[in-house]
């Protein structure tokens, strides 16, 4: 009898679902498509009810430094995954011609517009309405000369690596790195 | 879960606990599920309800941006008003089908 209710409760635990309760995403290269993956899975998560805590470093400062963030571009050389309109390959030579690459970027920009997926500010402006958080790494910032008045007023703060490693203070915690 | 009352009215609802006929719906039965919810519902919050249910019936893909662009609040409202899933449980109150939006 005894082993029958454990061998219950044991099929019981298995079945228990454990949602996600917050996730770490950070975010270190300054293209289009990097800055908005990590801000689609911020956004994502705070929509979920989940909490979300956006990390930038290295390049991926640019989404959040006021001089950048609305003019990010994406990388039209060395781009395998790249196509003409049509769906025929990119050349990777034509991305070198000035201009190329400003305007693949602003298309990609304005495809992303008819979806309803707003500018990196704009964007911000929901994640952070949501209760998610933006932060940019320490290390970085020092590098690129960078301080708190250059940054999106979107950012709370600038942390260490270690602070950001102390926000994932729970058992269902995922550390995301685009 | 199939055909459950709610509010002295038969619905038919899915395993989501989303109404699959948008039809069904009427405002007590939104009161009952946004209890389930935690919810209280106020004017404002049927305000967003009905925008919801108007863009549903127009075909228009729903995202919460859509809504703090709407003129009945922001989106800090909107999350405010629909705590914990500021699109996914206002469309459940709303009767709509769970949006399938990301953003």
């Amino acid at each position: 009898m005894e082993t029958n209710v454990q061998t219950k409760e044991t099929i019981a635990k298995k079945v228990e679902k454990k949602p996600l309760e917050k996730v770490l995403i950070i975010c270190a290269k300054g293209a289009i498509e990097d800055v908005y993956a990590a801000l689609v899975m911020a956004n994502g998560a705070v929509m979920e009810g989940i909490e979300a805590k956006l990390f930038f470093t290295f390049f991926g400062l640019d989404a959040i430094t006021t001089k950048q963030m609305n003019n990010l571009h994406t990388g039209t050389i060395g781009n395998p995954a790249m196509r003409m309109p049509g769906g025929l390959p990119f050349p990777s030579i034509l991305g070198m011609i000035p201009g190329v690459e400003a305007g693949v970027s602003s298309m990609m920009k304005s495809q992303m517009e008819k979806l309803d997926i707003p500018p990196v500010d704009e964007f911000m402006d929901m994640i952070t309405a949501g209760g998610g958080e933006i932060y940019a790494c320490k290390l970085a910032t020092d590098m690129f000369k960078l301080e708190m008045k250059d940054l999106s007023e979107h950012v709370k703060d600038i942390i260490t690596i270690g602070q950001f490693y102390e926000m994932a203070d729970g058992d269902r915690t995922q550390i995301i790195f685009t | 879960m199939g055909q459950t009352v709610i509010a002295g009215v038969s619905v038919d609802l899915n395993d989501e606990g989303y109404l699959n006929d948008t039809s069904q719906w009427n405002e007590e039965i939104a009161t009952e599920i946004a209890k389930e919810e935690d919810i209280e519902l106020t004017d404002k919050h049927f305000e967003v309800l009905h925008f919801l249910r108007d863009k549903y019936t127009a075909g228009e893909q729903l995202t919460i941006r859509k809504v703090g662009k709407s003129g009945i609040t922001d989106i800090k409202g909107l999350y405010q008003l629909f705590p914990g899933g500021p699109l996914k449980k206002s469309s459940r109150i709303a009767g709509i089908p769970k949006p399938a939006s990301c953003v």
